[in-house]
């Protein structure tokens, strides 16, 4: 079977169940490609053997009828979320040793539908990043351009997807961590509504903002992932009590009459003309389609980027508060007593970027601080959220660009945090209303690399938009463009 | 907003995070240009707003004080630093 790192999920569906291969060929088709291209540095780790024992499992299972829709099929897990076993870094040294002793929801959901597990990408340390540089095991490559960054944080698992190293792989974003990196790497990434997927056995780092999705090549497939991943969880305090959503049955809806919000902001200042030019395309496609253009405002979202970068960080270091070197992780050496034990263990463990997150939010939260910081960010916060609510009277969706640019290069940005967290500028105002969001392809700039179109939702309204997404990509390709030295 | 060297040492010695003199200079000015960036909250006008601790406003979730854990003491301690007879070593924190 030729080109099976270029299929769809559907597409490997149809090849298993056809008889063409089996769920071991797959797993030793994309071990082989994650090993022949570990110049990406895409996976942090990799255990072929486990792969492979799981694959045989999903083999039998198909022999005997008794697989799901997706069982057989491999993908990849960001090292964010815990794995029975297997190392668990979070992208940092102070986890450089974590055999993690139980699996994440998302991690079990997936693997009881019968999916089988490639191995764990590499990330942004602690999902702290938009370039994948911050990581402990080093920056990954764009394979549309090796000198450029896929993205971040769940960049290990864009290059990835982007490159055929794994036909999906889950994401976590509490800023953009999947829709960024998947506009930067042309992949198909979703961020559900804020309480669809269990937090549980993903390591938090902002936890009223963390939300766990899939990333992959189509909304079409995308929506098969969030069909088991999406439940209510018992182990996560804010998970929703909801019945189980079938997404992937709501694709097929015409988008006649859709009415689509452009927050006029979002398209002016600091938008590169090339991104703009690609998106206004993908508007004229959108009403060719028979939706309807609307301009809506969301003025408070000028401030989303100060907005979360005092509430990221608050959470931040509470929830990085465990990493003190007693039950597990990376334990200094030497040390004179238990407080030099844990400032020690920590301050050898963390890197500059989550340190400087720690230390914002440590400073939001101190006493004399909390009202002038936290308490007006969260303010800010609502009126963000109200803005939203008032916009979703007028439109169905709200579109815009993913990020202002393409894919900049390795250490542009890495000197100036400001700059860096910039490129969240669209993506942010989702995560604070808890609004599902997506980042689709949507053409490549000049030089080749790869712009997104996102689309953000009224809360729990997934379905909604996967099946706008799915539609615009059966009236368009960008979807199936594959960087070429990987193809 | 001006950060001082100390007020970093401040901020580190609470986060238990060992800053040298030198990295302390760094991240002052680092620190100083994130605050700066936050203090364009301060512009915008709160008044009356009610504060959004979270996406939505559902109520925590109870559930019966039953066990539902299994003791996995040792599968866990089995990742840590430093145990002893079923429990974790620290360094001497009363003599």
């Amino acid at each position: 079977m030729k080109n099976l790192h270029q299929k769809t999920l559907t597409e490997l569906q149809s090849c298993l169940s056809n008889g063409d291969c089996s769920s071991q060929e797959l797993a030793e088709h994309f071990l082989y490609r994650i090993e022949a291209n570990d110049q990406l540095n895409a996976f942090i780790t990799v255990d072929e053997q486990r792969t492979l024992e799981q694959a045989k499992q999903a083999d039998v299972a198909l022999k005997d009828n008794l697989g799901s829709a997706l069982t057989g099929i491999p993908l990849a897990h960001k090292d964010i979320f815990c794995t029975d076993g297997l190392l668990t870094t979070c992208g940092s040294k102070i986890l450089n040793n974590f055999i993690s002793p139980y699996d994440a929801t998302v991690v079990s959901r997936l693997s009881h539908a019968g999916m089988v597990t490639l191995g764990k990408t590499n990330m942004d340390e602690f999902a702290m990043g938009s370039s994948n540089e911050t990581s402990y095991y080093g920056v990954v490559s764009n394979p549309w351009n090796t000198n450029a960054v896929p993205g971040g944080s769940s960049g290990g698992s864009a290059a990835a997807v982007s490159a055929g190293l794994a036909p999906a792989a889950t994401g976590t974003d509490t800023g953009g961590s999947i829709r960024q990196p998947a506009a930067f790497c042309g992949i198909t990434g979703v961020k559900p509504s804020y309480g669809r997927v269990s937090r549980y056995g993903m390591i938090a780092f902002a936890s009223s903002l963390d939300q766990a999705g899939p990333m992959a090549r189509t909304a079409e497939d995308a929506a098969l992932l969030l069909d088991v991943m999406c439940g209510f969880d018992e182990h996560d305090s804010t998970s929703l009590r909801q019945d189980p959503v079938n997404f992937s049955a709501q694709l097929d809806k015409s988008i006649e009459g859709l009415k689509i919000g452009l927050p006029k902001s979002f398209f002016s200042q600091g938008l590169d003309a090339e991104v703009g030019d690609v998106i206004d395309t993908s508007i004229k496609t959108l009403e060719k389609m028979g939706a309807t253009i609307v301009d809506i405002n969301l003025p408070s979202s000028e401030l989303a980027v100060p907005c979360y970068y005092v509430l990221a960080p608050a959470e931040a270091s509470s929830n990085l508060s465990r990493f003190d070197g007693v039950r597990f992780g990376h334990r200094a050496k030497e040390y004179d007593d238990l407080g030099d034990m844990y400032q020690k263990s920590r301050s050898e463990g963390f890197g500059d970027e989550v340190k400087r997150r720690i230390m914002i939010g440590t400073y939001a939260l101190s006493s004399g601080y909390y009202d002038a910081y936290y308490s007006k960010a969260q303010k800010l916060r609502r009126l963000i959220s109200n803005d939203f609510d008032l916009a979703f009277k007028q439109c169905d969706i709200i579109l815009s660009p993913t990020t202002p640019s393409v894919a900049f290069d390795k250490n542009a940005k890495t000197d100036d945090p400001i700059a860096m967290y910039l490129n969240d500028i669209y993506t942010i105002p989702a995560n604070l209303a808890g609004l599902p969001a997506i980042s689709l392809p949507a053409g490549l700039n000049p030089q080749g690399m790869p712009i997104g179109l996102h689309l953000v939702a009224p809360y729990l309204e997934e379905g909604r938009m996967l099946n706008i997404a799915h539609q615009f990509q059966l009236n368009t390709d960008f979807h199936r463009a594959f960087p070429e030295n990987y193809a | 907003m001006t950060i001082s060297n100390e007020d970093v040492q401040k901020i580190a010695r609470l986060a238990r995070l060992e800053v040298s003199e030198e990295q302390a200079t760094k991240f002052s000015d680092e620190l100083e240009k994130i605050l700066h960036l936050v203090e364009k909250l301060k512009a915008c006008d709160t008044t009356s707003v009610e504060p959004m601790t979270h996406p939505f406003d559902a109520a925590l979730l109870l559930r019966e004080d039953a066990v539902t854990e299994v003791n996995q003491r040792d599968k866990f301690q089995a990742i840590a630093p430093a145990t002893q007879d079923g429990l974790y070593l620290v360094p001497k924190v009363l003599d």
